[in-house]
């Protein structure tokens, strides 16, 4: 597999699953090689299952999933091999030491960097003789986070990585997320509530609400796309409806538009028609976030 | 080759312009020279920790103004144009005095008021600094 690499990191087709009180329905997601994706959603809205149909650990009802150019789940031990993955449920041998953690998982992968593994216990200031019962909830996750990253794996999958993190260790872990993808054979997914590290370091952004992927593209164009303009609207005039206004908040005398398609000639248009375009805001991920889910929700509502 | 280069996100202009306005000001002010190399598009994004997608965008424009160019397996280099430095500058000017008559036009000053207004602005300045 190192010699062909696929153009995908991963790729979800059409993936569904239900189970008794949550239905994932018609999933279409992929990643290409060397770029980071960001899956951002409320709580419950599919994210972890949407890893979990990725890893393997569930099975889909309907659907394609491919992992490093493998099948998943038929030939998702072979996958597994190059895959990396954290969650902060994870449980480590609770009587065993760090480093005899690092030991084993060197022992199960040969790709393992005891150089990197050493560098980062200093990075994530841990230290190996520590028990796992003696570690903190921040420590724990660092140190999973530790054990994933030494192995060197093409695609590190993380379900939420930075919560439960101190602001220096979030700081060192972005850091080393932004390492990997020095090398572009190598790729991330991760899921987080915390879209300002998402806006900061992904190329790619997913949001999910509902169990239903709501958009996804390049964060670029997310970011371009969105504006939100203030008009001054005096007496007597009508602004025009225009098509990509995904929101619009109607004072007296001020309309607050939202758009999720603003064209040089959005702002041309509202001055047509007598209106007086005050200000052109772009929007954070957070409040694009927000606007997505909640126009979702009043398309679709359950 | 490291460029220290600070992205901050509360800043209200987008990360790829930020980045974009601190290349092109260590260009003017003539830290970075013509022909020099400057670091790859994933090097500056490992040390600015912001997604490549955002670097490769600041880099594409760049090089759409000739600011920089990239050879294909070569890295990307600051253009071979003597006159770069001034020309970037008076481009930094323009962008300010832009923002500045927006910001005029908000308040309702135009034309002759805010060239006036402009020029007090240069009186006092001269005042305080002889």
């Amino acid at each position: 597999m190192s010699t062909d690499l696929p153009a995908n990191a991963f790729c979800l087709q059409g993936v569904s699953k239900t189970f008794s009180y949550f239905r994932l329905e018609g999933l279409n997601l992929s990643l290409p090689q060397g770029q980071i994706m960001g899956l951002v959603g409320p709580n419950g809205a599919g994210k972890s299952t949407t890893i979990r149909l990725l890893m393997g650990l569930v099975a889909a009802d309907a659907g394609a999933i491919e992992a490093l150019g493998f099948r998943i789940p038929d030939q998702v031990e072979q996958a597994k091999r190059a895959i990396a993955f954290v969650s902060d449920d994870m449980r480590l041998f609770s009587n065993a030491t760090l480093d005899w953690h690092m030991r084993f998982v060197a022992s199960i992968y040969p790709q393992w960097d005891e150089l990197y593994a050493r560098q980062l216990l200093k990075r994530f200031n841990l230290r190996a003789e520590q028990t796992v019962t003696k570690l903190s909830r921040g420590e724990h996750v660092k140190a999973l986070l530790l054990l994933a990253l030494a192995r060197r794996p093409a695609l590190l999958v993380l379900d939420e990585p930075t919560s439960g993190l101190d602001p220096v260790a979030r700081h060192e872990l972005l850091a080393e997320l932004m390492e990997i993808v020095r090398d572009e054979r190598r790729s991330i997914l991760f899921s987080s509530h915390n879209t300002q590290d998402v806006e900061r370091i992904c190329d790619q952004i997913a949001f999910i609400d509902r169990g239903r992927l709501v958009d996804s593209r390049d964060k670029e164009s997310f970011l371009e796309r969105w504006r939100r303009i203030s008009v001054d609207v005096p007496t007597g005039v009508v602004l025009p409806r225009l098509a990509d206004v995904v929101d619009v908040s109607l004072g007296e005398r001020v309309a607050v538009l939202t758009t999720d398609n603003y064209l040089p000639q959005t702002q041309a248009l509202l001055e047509q028609s007598g209106g007086r375009v005050r200000d052109v805001q772009r929007m954070s991920l957070e409040e694009i976030f927000v606007a997505c889910v909640m126009r979702s929700r009043e398309r679709e509502p359950s | 080759m490291h460029i220290p280069i600070q992205v901050s996100q509360t800043d209200p202009r987008p990360m790829y312009l930020q980045i974009k306005e601190q290349l092109r000001h260590r260009i003017a002010v003539g830290e970075l020279q013509p022909g020099e190399e400057i670091p790859s598009i994933r090097a500056l994004a490992v040390s600015t920790r912001v997604s490549v997608i955002t670097i490769k965008r600041a880099y594409l424009e760049l090089e759409h103004e000739g600011v920089i160019l990239t050879r294909q397996g070569r890295g990307s280099f600051v253009a071979e144009n003597a006159n770069l430095g001034s020309h970037l500058q008076a481009q930094e000017l323009d962008e300010q005095l832009t923002a500045a008559v927006h910001t005029a036009a908000l308040l309702g000053i135009k034309g002759e008021a805010l060239v006036e207004r402009l020029r007090e602005i240069e009186r006092d300045l001269q005042k305080r600094q002889p």
